[in-house]
């Protein structure tokens, strides 16, 4: 068998809102794929996408991916949602907290949420992730120790208020975001 | 439970990088630094199962409210793979385009075309257990854009693909053969190799298109695939 090559990315440009549905950053959203979910702890994720000269970026779309409260991705809980930033570069997910995912080996992972941010201007979307200060686990998380303990930060989302948690997106530049790819 | 097969390194050449000069809006958003490189975990393993229960479909978008869109009917079909040649069923597939015009259906778009009421400009499909896929819509027209002296892009459609690991997802754009601005255009020439270019443009194909109502065109999709058969675990 032959082997084929994966088709090349294009930008998601301007217009990409022709198929937005704010509805879906809320992973929680009554007649949604999880409407009724009950388990775990209820919370939102924040944060401003800005680009290399710290403007924001209110043209740009975040996705969410991740397990539920307990580790699990095919569990019955779809941990998928899409969010359009807003007229701040903000974007905005109504969710659960995902538990522990299993790690390779007998690794374990901390608690983490997978972002990808698609923009006019990205050849090809970006992927990070959302880890929650605090966590002991986040001390031993394998992807984690990969990244230097310098901008180990730009992975990790801080409380802001009960149940809030921001992390902030940028693209380029001081501070900018460790991006990870497979 | 044994470890998550790696997906194929990316082939040389067949992607865009995210510092494209030639497009001006990667100048400010493309990472200055190489992103890390992780050995796939579950996380980036699986994929969200989207269901037409959750997720209607819609594969005629040359109808709107009952009303017909202006300019050329066209379907385009195929199917979706990953790079092993395996077909991918039940691929969600967004679908979304300009007008016959040029115009999309969108307050930012304020390029001087006539706006067609009856064409909205967004569909979706999902594969069946070959990986087929199909949808109708009208053949969208060239714009303007800005991004350079007389700058317009070449007739196309962007499609947003998710696979069956989160690694797989895919947003591109599909060109039209023959289409003279293509060799003009940054964005699809940001893509280096020649073949990769070639593969983000449909094919005629009368087999698809319908006598007497629509032209048709080929559009396969090819999604990342792992670098060796995965081992189903017995347990």
């Amino acid at each position: 068998m032959s082997k084929l090559i994966a088709t090349a990315s294009q930008t998601i440009g301007p217009y990409w809102s022709l198929i937005e549905h704010p509805e879906w950053a809320d992973l929680l959203r009554a007649g949604g794929p999880n409407d009724g979910y009950a388990k775990g702890e209820r919370i939102s994720l924040t944060g401003q996408v800005t680009d290399g000269d710290g403007a924001i970026c209110p043209d740009a779309v975040v996705e969410l991916w991740q397990a539920d409260p307990a580790g699990d991705y095919e569990a019955g809980f779809q941990g998928y949602g899409r969010s359009r930033c807003d007229a701040e570069g903000r974007f905005h997910f109504t969710t659960v907290k995902p538990g522990a995912v299993k790690g390779r080996g007998n690794a374990t992972q901390a608690p983490h949420v997978t972002l990808s941010i698609f923009a006019r201007g990205l050849m090809n979307h970006v992927s990070t992730r959302l880890y929650f200060s605090g966590e002991p686990l986040n001390e031993t998380d394998p992807v984690l120790a990969q990244v230097p303990a310098e901008r180990r930060g730009t992975l990790i989302a801080r409380p802001t208020a009960p149940g809030v948690w921001s992390l902030d997106i940028r693209l380029q530049g001081e501070g900018e975001t460790v991006f990870l790819e497979v | 439970m044994s470890d998550p097969v790696g997906y194929l390194p990316v082939a040389p050449g067949s992607q865009a990088p995210l510092n494209s000069p030639g497009y001006g809006s990667t100048h400010k958003r493309h990472p200055k630094q190489a992103a890390i490189r992780i050995a796939p975990t579950l996380t980036e393993s699986v994929a969200p199962r989207m269901l037409e229960r959750d997720y209607p479909a819609f594969a005629d978008m040359s109808v709107h409210e009952g009303r017909q869109a202006q300019g050329e009917r066209i379907i385009v079909g195929g199917r979706v793979l990953d790079e092993n040649g395996r077909p991918v069923p039940h691929c969600m597939i967004e679908i979304w385009q300009a007008c016959s015009t040029g115009r999309y259906h969108h307050p930012l778009d304020t390029h001087d075309a006539p706006m067609d009421p009856n064409f909205k400009g967004e569909g979706r499909v999902f594969t069946d257990e070959n990986g087929a896929y199909q949808f109708v819509s009208i053949k969208p027209g060239a714009y303007p854009w800005r991004n350079h002296k007389n700058a317009w892009r070449p007739n196309h459609i962007h499609y947003s693909l998710f696979g069956a690991g989160f690694a797989q997802r895919l947003v591109t754009q599909m060109y039209f053969p023959g289409d003279p601005l293509l060799p003009l255009d940054p964005v699809f020439n940001a893509v280096a190799d020649a073949g990769a270019r070639d593969r983000l443009v449909c094919g005629l194909d009368m087999d698809i298109g319908r006598e007497e109502w629509a032209l048709g065109y080929r559009f396969d999709f090819v999604l990342r695939g792992r670098d060796a058969t995965p081992t189903e675990n017995p347990s």
